[in-house]
């Protein structure tokens, strides 16, 4: 069994600030939105759940090629950390979206297509784990795995693109809104330091919870195989 | 005037660390009840090979 590298314990500690820094800095450093009032400082860490669920897709679709090209199982032990730290990013992200729209939109969901590119992407990557349990050969899971996550990937840009691509009342903070966007804010300077040390500090926290993710996957490989040669 | 939506604010965030707290109580679960599998399965290996 591998000891924690030091290493990890820093970034530990390193998460845990920069996710109290930005949590500062998004419920008191930046100022109150005149139009929605306190609940916009939902977005800051809305947008940065999301960007940190899309970053461990894609991730995952990486590592699902390196595993197609070297057949080595410690890919899929990466591929599996990063669909599941994203499934829980993105389900928070889609959460806190929901939770922003109520009093914004007037509803919780709606089916525009953001939001539903958003909820598909999380069915997607939910059906992965469902599939998974039921192939027994490591392989073959492993392999099924690869494949299933490359082709998953395409919905991260697809869901990215959602809001430039069509008409949707989701707003577009960064770049040009749909005339049917509803929500939407300019960004002051304090703003966009909460925004963009939001999405820093959640980049931190992920890389954080992904190594903590591939170490109980390793450890996991370790217990199955000890399994297989208590059997023989 | 600015409406009052702090309270969705609030229900925000209280879910965003509910929902971390859940999943990284998870992990450390995990991890220790592997922890103590391989450590059963390792002290019978042992003692087979005795």
């Amino acid at each position: 069994m591998e000891r924690k590298p030091a290493l990890l314990t820093v970034l530990d500690v390193v998460a845990i600030l920069v996710l109290l820094i930005a949590a500062y800095l998004a419920l008191i450093y930046a100022p109150t939105e005149a139009v929605m009032g306190a609940v916009q400082r939902v977005f800051y860490f809305h947008v940065a759940t999301a960007w940190v669920g899309m970053l461990g897709f894609l991730a995952a679709g990486f590592a699902g090629v390196m595993y197609l090209v070297r057949h080595d199982l410690k890919w899929d032990t990466i591929e599996v950390a990063a669909v599941e730290i994203s499934l829980v990013f993105f389900f928070i992200a889609i959460a806190l979206g929901s939770i922003w729209a109520r009093p914004v939109w007037n509803t919780w969901w709606t089916w525009d297509p953001r939001l539903t590119t958003a909820a598909v992407t999380e069915l997607v990557y939910l059906a992965y784990f469902m599939l998974r349990q039921g192939i027994e050969d490591p392989e073959r899971r492993a392999r099924f795995g690869a494949v299933y996550t490359l082709v998953g990937a395409v919905s991260v840009p697809i869901t990215f693109m959602a809001i430039r691509l069509f008409r949707t009342i989701h707003p577009v903070v960064i770049g040009t809104p749909s005339a049917a966007a509803q929500g939407g804010f300019a960004m002051s300077s304090s703003m966009k330091v909460a925004f963009f040390f939001a999405l820093f500090a959640f980049t931190i926290i992920f890389i954080d919870l992904f190594w903590h993710r591939i170490r109980l996957g390793r450890l996991a490989n370790q217990v199955e195989q000890a399994r297989l040669q208590a059997q023989f | 005037m600015t409406p009052d939506t702090s309270a969705y604010m609030i229900g925000g965030y209280v879910f965003f660390f509910i929902a971390m707290g859940i999943y990284l109580i998870s992990l450390a679960l995990r991890w220790r009840n592997l922890k103590e599998e391989l450590k059963i399965l390792r002290s019978e290996e042992k003692k087979e090979q005795l």
